[in-house]
């Protein structure tokens, strides 16, 4: 079992995500351990894209922060080396197609081994396209995390039957972001998941109240947020841990 | 695994969401490019709606002026709407008629595209958004009221550079929200499989006659084919047919905006390299660390960071050719065949103009190149007389 899944294995699991760099990488560093304390039991870092085409504005504007701080994937691996001194949690990327392929994939995923990162997170990587870097990241020990959408009906078990670490159901249509209500009968497409994988569902996109997390957990692994968490740093920028650790807390709390 | 593939580029790199989506559209165009009524009733609507065929003019003042090639041109300026752009959303319209969506959505950057999608969609009956960057919104702010006098509604974007790119980015987020009922128009030989394809397609009636027509006036193939190039679709279409034709020389001109040691281009094959975006793997203009880059060319159709991937892959087999063309060359070459011919083309189509007087003086009296003209200039004289130094407000 790949370590991301045995975050699962006796809990539901919180998984926190935030943009690297935004406000600066010491700040992304410190916010990591913070939600660690306050019970995230995985970070998904995401590596800023200048063109993140399924990011919503909160974290599209996050991406841009961070870039225009002059923050780049080699500056990225040199933080999470420094995190991984401080803690055990899986820690997972999330960036697009282009910065891993013009990175060159061997070395990207040699750094991910290397630094401790154990999984990615690829939004315009389908299934279709996954040799682009499977065969080499699972080399390096790094899983390629399946994205299952509202939209992928008879494709869902095609998807699920390869997957590795988790699975993350995307519960909406559209772009990341704060939602509402969230109407996907996601119930149903877990069981679907669930016909042929043991590998552990993660629902995100659109969460963030403990009320929808605790809703969601009731058939998920696992809740996923992400825009919510952005948006505070946005708000409380270098001063936000305190924040954060309250609102991650709040959720996890929620969720177990 | 990979569809759509021209040597190492192209495939399908865009999120889940909308992979079922990009499925049906494939699965729809494989049975309708071979169905006969379809084919009657886009080929009806290009002629008797869009004004096709599109005239082969012989450029004869401009050919004596430059003293080498004899110059034609392929007049997509004078379909209905301007520009080619009509003929790939036709197609692409009548398309969605078939599979059942009653909503398009596309992106533009000078509008051209904008306005065939708010075009079409008034003539069929669809309901209709267009995403075009603030930047654009503000230098064609013609084209953003013709689209609305047609029905569509004009999103500005304002993310990125709030331009072209800026514009597909936020059309691709628009479809992923909304994918049941909406067909996103792409406007270029771009994006993911099968859109290169399908565009190419709708695109190579501008090859096909062409062809037809040059053998039917001087009785030989022409020597270059000379088309601009931004995404690349009325390149495409014009270089189409001719690929089987080794003899024929294909040419792209790729936006060099103040030039290609600057940092203000758009020129992907002169300083771009090979990456993913937008659906597909091509050459980008991008740093070392895969951002893309903040691109620049006066001309608004032009001003985009990549190049279809059937573009990259005629680059890399060497069968065409891609030159960077200055602002000042096209601005030159927009007012020359105005004054020399009485045509005023699109600041894009002037960057193939440009090329053309370029070469054109190298070559013999009884060779031939072919420029496609692929858009009228009306939308560009207030911008160009800004640029003169002249101040003229729409």
């Amino acid at each position: 079992m790949s370590k991301i899944s045995e975050i699962f294995k006796n809990n539901k699991a919180f998984i926190a995500f935030l943009t690297a760099g935004d406000p600066t990488l010491e700040k992304t560093a410190e916010f990591i351990l913070t939600m660690e304390k306050a019970g995230a039991d995985l970070v998904e870092i995401g590596i800023p894209f200048s063109d993140p085409i399924a990011e919503g504005p909160v974290i599209e504007k996050a991406n841009l922060r961070a870039l225009s701080v002059g923050t780049t994937t080699d500056k990225i691996f040199d933080m999470v080396k420094r995190v991984r001194t401080k803690t055990q949690m899986p820690l997972v990327f999330l960036t697009y197609m282009n910065p891993v392929f013009v990175y060159g994939v061997e070395k990207f995923f040699k750094n991910c081994r290397e630094t401790g990162i154990n999984g990615i997170i690829i939004p315009d990587l389908p299934y279709e396209e996954k040799n682009e870097v499977l065969g080499v990241a699972t080399a390096y020990d790094v899983d390629v995390i399946t994205l299952i959408a509202p939209t992928s009906k008879d494709r869902i078990q095609t998807l699920a039957k390869d997957a590795t670490g988790f699975i993350y159901l995307v519960s909406s249509m559209g772009v990341t972001g704060v939602r509402s209500e969230i109407k996907t009968d996601i119930n149903a497409i877990i069981a679907d998941i669930k016909q042929v994988s043991k590998t552990p569902v993660a629902v995100g996109f659109g969460i963030s109240t403990p009320v929808q997390a605790k809703e969601i957990s009731k058939t998920a692994d696992g809740v996923i947020v992400g825009s919510a968490i952005v948006r505070i740093i946005a708000e409380h920028g270098e001063n936000a841990g305190d924040v954060l650790f309250k609102y991650v807390k709040s959720l996890k709390d929620a969720i177990s | 695994m990979s569809k759509g593939k021209f040597g190492v580029h192209g495939g399908q790199y865009i999120p889940e969401t909308l992979m079922n989506a990009i499925i049906e559209l494939e699965t729809a165009y494989e049975f309708y490019k071979k169905d006969k009524d379809f084919q009657d009733e886009l080929t009806a609507l290009l002629n008797d709606y869009a004004g096709r065929p599109s005239r082969l003019y012989f450029a004869k003042k401009m050919t004596a002026d430059l003293g080498g090639a004899k110059i034609y041109l392929k007049r997509e300026d004078l379909n209905h709407t301007g520009s080619h752009k009509i003929n790939n959303v036709l197609g692409q319209a009548l398309l969605a008629k078939r599979m059942g969506k009653t909503r398009l959505i596309a992106e533009t950057g000078a509008g051209q595209h904008g306005v065939a999608t708010a075009t079409a969609a008034a003539l069929m009956g669809f309901e209709c958004e267009i995403f075009m960057g603030k930047e654009d919104t503000d230098r064609q702010a013609l084209n953003v009221y013709r689209m609305k006098l047609l029905g569509a509604k004009v999103n500005v974007v304002t993310s990125g550079t709030m331009t072209l790119k800026d514009a597909v980015n936020d059309t691709m987020r628009e479809w992923t929200k909304r994918v049941e009922d909406t067909h996103y128009v792409l406007g270029s030989v771009m994006g993911p499989h099968p859109f290169p394809e399908i565009v190419r397609d709708f695109q190579s009636v501008i090859s096909k006659e062409a062809r037809a027509q040059i053998l039917e006036k001087e009785g030989q193939l022409p020597n270059a084919i000379i088309a601009c190039v931004g995404g690349g679709s009325n390149a495409m279409g014009a270089f189409y047919n001719f690929i089987p034709d080794q003899d024929v020389r294909l040419i792209g001109c790729e936006a060099a905006g103040k030039g290609v040691d600057t940092a203000l281009h758009a020129a992907t094959i002169a300083k771009g390299s090979l990456g993913i975006f937008h659906g597909m793997k091509s050459y980008f203009c991008q740093d070392e660390y895969g951002q893309i880059a903040p691109v620049y060319s006066i001309s608004a159709g032009l001003d985009y960071p990549g190049i279809g991937p059937e573009h990259a892959n005629l680059f890399d087999t060497k069968r065409a050719e891609y030159v960077p063309i200055t602002d000042d060359e096209a601005v030159n070459a927009f007012e020359y065949l105005s004054r020399t011919e009485g045509i005023i083309p699109a600041i894009e189509s002037a960057h193939a103009v440009a090329y053309a007087m370029v070469l054109a003086p190298t070559m013999t009296k009884d060779e031939i190149i072919i420029i496609n003209l692929s858009g009228r200039g009306d939308k560009d004289v207030a911008a160009i007389a800004r640029y003169k130094g002249e101040d003229i407000h729409e």
